[in-house]
């Protein structure tokens, strides 16, 4: 490959970096705003209960107390919405029983909120908050999915048999009558561990009422304050959107858990106007745990039927899918659209069949995170693929081979078009760079220290690049789902970027600034990025569903293509030459065939001191923006390689390589998607060995509430990766070629980790995460299977 | 009222007035308004919140700031040069990619400066190892790792 010309395709190091390494970067919690007052919140301790009663007087004569809310303050206004409506196979919508504010009459989870107390201090808020008197009479919790449907006591009264929908896609009769004909069924049933998200900075939010001009801020940790803006505003509290300004400062992780609107800055916002004082509330981790929405939660039958080589004739799965106590923002769409979809994975499946049945539970809410149904499509896929190859002795890689995918477009039996891949390009590099030819070697090496060795694959695709608001729409999404961008060019020729996309760690200050100063031809240092504040940016959509370049980046670029195409009106002004016969090139606005040339800047400057200037054409100035909906989905993929070293007499799990090769299309930045991916497979890995958000299933007690009971990798439970990018299927339908690479790493993951342990130990399945009591009771059982 | 509390905070000596339960950490961000250390649990796991005392990695929110009276603490904002330029450490983060979001970035910064300065950085598992107490949500430790590697050769030459 050329090394690149410009900037598009290097690894420049991060602009944000220099903030971020001195303390300088402005998180929610480090705003201070004057005469701010502290929040805190009143959460219920128990998973289902009625309020008897509730009773502020106390509360509200401790010192420092300026406010107290509950339930009662919102019973006018709307609850939180859900934005993706799903109808059940029957037809019916699904159930959409009120999400409060505040509780109202019941509570359905540990931590529901309950009351807001706001104090003059924080102290003085939460000893006040120990003064509401809350009388509740217990009910019958519930908590796993699979004993949702039937249970003592339905979540909410709408709802009475806790289910959410029961829905489905793909041809039913046709995979039935598949599995009649079928060589070989294999049949696998998991359950795919629920997640707490855990993004590093604790969500917060600071917000502030100014009476003159009867308008609002809110300073948010948040992924797409546009959005965040538009629900809180058209949906909740009815405050006009004008007069609403959200602010997404830096923000310290998301992973889908910040996409959300939720009910505490909610709140926040009615208090600060009752108040007349901006009113700030920071999460306590403890609290994150409880009250961040949480991820997967599946549970799962999938079966697929193979004819006798081993070519895939129709895979079936049903699914119960936890959606905890309440549907958040975009819960019902995370098991349905951005799960069954991608059951195709990279193979010619002529027949799918999922349904899945979606139930409320008195967990926290489970919504979109890092990956969003994708990487439970692509457990579910990825297991029951190696498994069957395992059953029916045909070599893991070759049954995938046999099965590719390898003409496109390709119309998947689950309602997607894939507009190009290569799967065979990141299947041939992985095992070369994964040295499989040496794995014989390294396992009698492990063997001979008393380890079993492992390995396992995955080939994984997903669908980013979110959304064809078309299809989104016909799929039951309320919102649109294009990106925003302005270029504005200021009159020395430096130019500000407005995205709609919003950065929290993916280093768009930097990526965005490489394809616009290439697009332009200007240096990096003469181009900003401003994003995450509605005050500024035009509108947004947001950061989610490795969507930012593909779709934001877009936009910017057809902003760009704008702001060329006036400049070189303008400068066939001022060279008196026709329109068509100036090209813009290296910065430079040029006569084609002469050595006739205006830079960038001189242009800049003509447009907004328009002495010369072709008035009867043009309006004067040099700022343009643009919307940008996406035809289709992007269509990453890749293949994974991870080889394991298990301890057959403790059951510990060692990760000891782990190859990731990815077709992301073009790259801007290698070093940035580098990392994206590294991070991807960390989560991956913790899925698979460490992470599992519990609840006690008697009284529904979240068992997993801290850092002490909830296992995050840490940075000695992940070796270091080995980490490949091809570029030999660029993006069909968006200037950039890019796909996307935020999610792939914790999408791919998963199923390589476990089917290198069930490789290692010789047995079908294990329930995730592997810690190493379940492995070494696995690698028992499997013992006294071979010496029965 | 509080208890008048001195000490000396990156180079400089400040008195404040400080309640008996205030902890470190919400006196370095509440009280000196240096938000760089950050806080990311409340059970002294995240390590966000990793400061120096007396040229020793701390977790200040497992501290009481009255137990810093008289002595000397750095913060993420006293490690690069006066004139701006950046600590061998931080300079290395930033070459390697080791931070994506920044949140827990300075407390991971702190501790490997601690790391190299009292332990010094041998191989991959070390570091990996005396990293345990920072947590990291965005990189997979994979660049951090190499960050530190690199870091601590740079601080050996400096």
């Amino acid at each position: 490959m050329n090394a690149p010309q410009g900037f598009i395709g290097r690894s420049v190091e991060r602009r944000e970096d220099a903030r971020f390494l001195t303390g300088r970067g402005q998180y929610t919690d480090d705003i201070t705003l004057p005469g701010q007052a502290y929040a805190y919140f009143v959460r219920s301790p128990y998973a289902h209960a009625r309020i008897r009663t509730l009773s502020t007087i106390a509360a509200a004569a401790a010192p420092g107390v300026l406010g107290i809310y509950t339930g009662e303050h919102f019973k006018a206004v709307g609850g939180l919405p859900c934005g993706w409506l799903i109808h059940s196979l029957d037809g019916s919508p699904m159930k959409e029983p009120k999400h409060p504010i505040l509780a109202d009459g019941k509570v359905r989870y540990v931590g529901d909120r309950v009351a807001l107390v706001v104090a003059e201090t924080l102290q003085q808020a939460k000893d006040a908050a120990l003064l509401v008197e809350v009388d509740y009479d217990e009910l019958p919790p519930v908590v796993d999915p699979a004993r949702a449907v039937g249970a003592p006591a339905a979540v909410h009264d709408e709802a009475a048999d806790n289910r959410v929908y029961h829905w489905g896609i793909g041809d039913k009769d046709g995979t039935d009558a598949a599995f009649r004909d079928a060589a070989h069924v294999t049949t696998l049933s998991f359950r795919n561990n629920r997640l707490i998200p855990n993004a590093m900075e604790p969500r917060a939010a600071n917000a502030t009422y100014d009476p003159n001009a009867d308008s609002y801020t809110l300073y948010v940790s948040n992924q797409n304050p546009h959005v965040e803006r538009l629900l809180m505003c058209a949906f909740v509290l009815g405050i006009p959107e004008h007069k609403m300004r959200v602010v997404a400062p830096d923000v310290g992780g998301g992973f889908g858990s910040k996409i959300f609107l939720y009910g505490e800055e909610t709140a926040l916002v009615y208090a600060t106007r009752q108040l007349r004082r901006p009113v700030k509330w920071t999460c306590e981790r403890s609290e994150s745990f409880l009250s961040d929405a949480h991820g997967r939660d599946h549970v799962t039958t999938a079966r697929l039927a193979l004819d006798k080589d081993g070519h895939f004739l129709a895979l079936r799965a049903d699914t119960t899918a936890n959606l905890g106590a309440y549907l958040s923002t975009f819960a019902s769409s995370v098991p349905t659209i951005l799960h069954a979809t991608l059951l195709a994975g990279q193979y010619r499946t002529p027949r799918i069949w999922c349904e899945v049945t979606a139930v409320f539970t008195n967990t926290a809410p489970v919504d979109a995170y890092r990956g969003a149904g994708r990487p439970e499509a692509t457990y579910l896929l990825e297991r029951i693929v190696e498994t069957a190859a395992r059953e029916m002795g045909i070599d893991p890689v070759e049954i995938r081979r046999r099965n590719f995918i390898t003409t496109f477009p390709y119309a998947s039996p689950v309602g997607l078009t894939y507009d190009i891949g290569d799967y065979d390009a990141t299947m041939r590099r992985v095992l070369e760079e994964a040295d499989v030819g040496g794995y014989a070697a390294r396992r009698s090496a492990s063997e001979a220290r008393g380890l079993r060795r492992g390995i396992g694959y995955s080939a994984y695709i997903e669908a980013c690049g979110i959304a064809p608001s078309s299809v989104a729409g016909a799929l039951g999404a309320r919102a649109g789902l294009f990106e925003a961008g302005e270029v504005r060019v200021h009159p020395t020729g430096k130019v500000t970027i407005f995205t709609g996309a919003h950065s929290h760690g993916q280093g768009h200050e930097t990526t965005f600034a490489q394809v616009v100063a290439d697009r332009l031809g200007l240096p990096l240092e003469d181009i900003s990025i401003e994003h995450g504040d509605t005050g500024k940016v035009l509108f947004g959509m947001g950061t989610y569903g490795s969507r930012s370049l593909a779709v934001g980046g877009t936009a910017i670029v057809k902003a760009v293509d704008k702001v060329i195409a006036k400049g070189r009106k303008i400068a066939a002004h001022l060279m008196e030459a026709a329109d068509a016969d100036v090209e813009f090139e290296g910065g430079q606005f040029k006569v084609v065939g002469t050595d006739k040339a205006v830079p960038f800047a001189q242009v800049a400057l003509t447009a907004y001191v328009p002495h010369n200037f072709p008035h009867d054409k043009l309006e004067p100035g040099l700022n343009e923006n643009a919307f940008y909906d996406p035809s289709n989905f992007t269509f990453p993929a890749g293949s994974y390689v991870c080889e394991v070293e298990v301890d057959p007499a403790t059951g510990a799990v060692r990760v000891d390589r782990f190859t990731a090769c990815d077709d992301f299309g073009n790259v801007v930045n290698p070093m940035i998607v580098e990392g994206q991916v590294h991070g991807g497979l960390a989560q991956g890995i913790g899925q698979a060995l460490l992470e599992h958000g519990v609840y006690d299933p008697e009284s529904g007690q979240l068992l997993t509430g801290s850092y002490m009971d909830y296992a995050m990798p840490r940075a000695d439970d992940v070796p270091s990766f080995s980490v490949h990018t091809v570029a030999g299927t660029p993006c069909t339908h968006n200037p950039l070629g890019v796909k996307g690479c935020g999610e792939a790493g914790a999408i791919g993951s998963t199923p390589a980790v476990i089917n290198a342990i069930c490789d290692a130990l010789g047995i079908k399945d294990l329930p995730m995460p592997a810690t190493p009591y379940t492995v070494w009771q696995a690698a028992r059982q499997a013992e006294r299977l071979t010496t029965r | 009222m509080g208890i008048p509390l001195t000490l000396e905070v990156n180079g400089q000596t400040v008195t404040r007035d400080c309640e008996p339960h205030t902890l470190l950490v919400e006196f370095i961000r509440e009280t000196l308004r240096l938000t760089g250390t950050h806080v990311g649990c409340d059970t002294a796991q995240c390590g966000a919140c990793t400061v120096h005392l007396d040229g020793h990695a701390v977790k200040s929110c497992n501290m009481l700031a009255v137990h810093a009276q008289g002595r000397k603490v750095t913060t993420i904002e006293g490690l690069a040069a006066a004139d701006g330029t950046l600590h061998p450490m931080q300079a290395a983060f930033r070459a390697c990619h080791g931070l994506q979001c920044g949140f827990c970035t300075p407390g991971m910064v702190m501790s490997a400066v601690d790391l190299v300065q009292h332990h010094g950085v041998h191989n991959e598992a070390q570091v990996r190892e005396a990293l345990e107490g920072n947590l990291c949500r965005c990189t997979g430790y994979h660049n951090i790792v190499k960050a530190v590697q690199q870091g601590a050769a740079a601080m050996k030459g400096a």
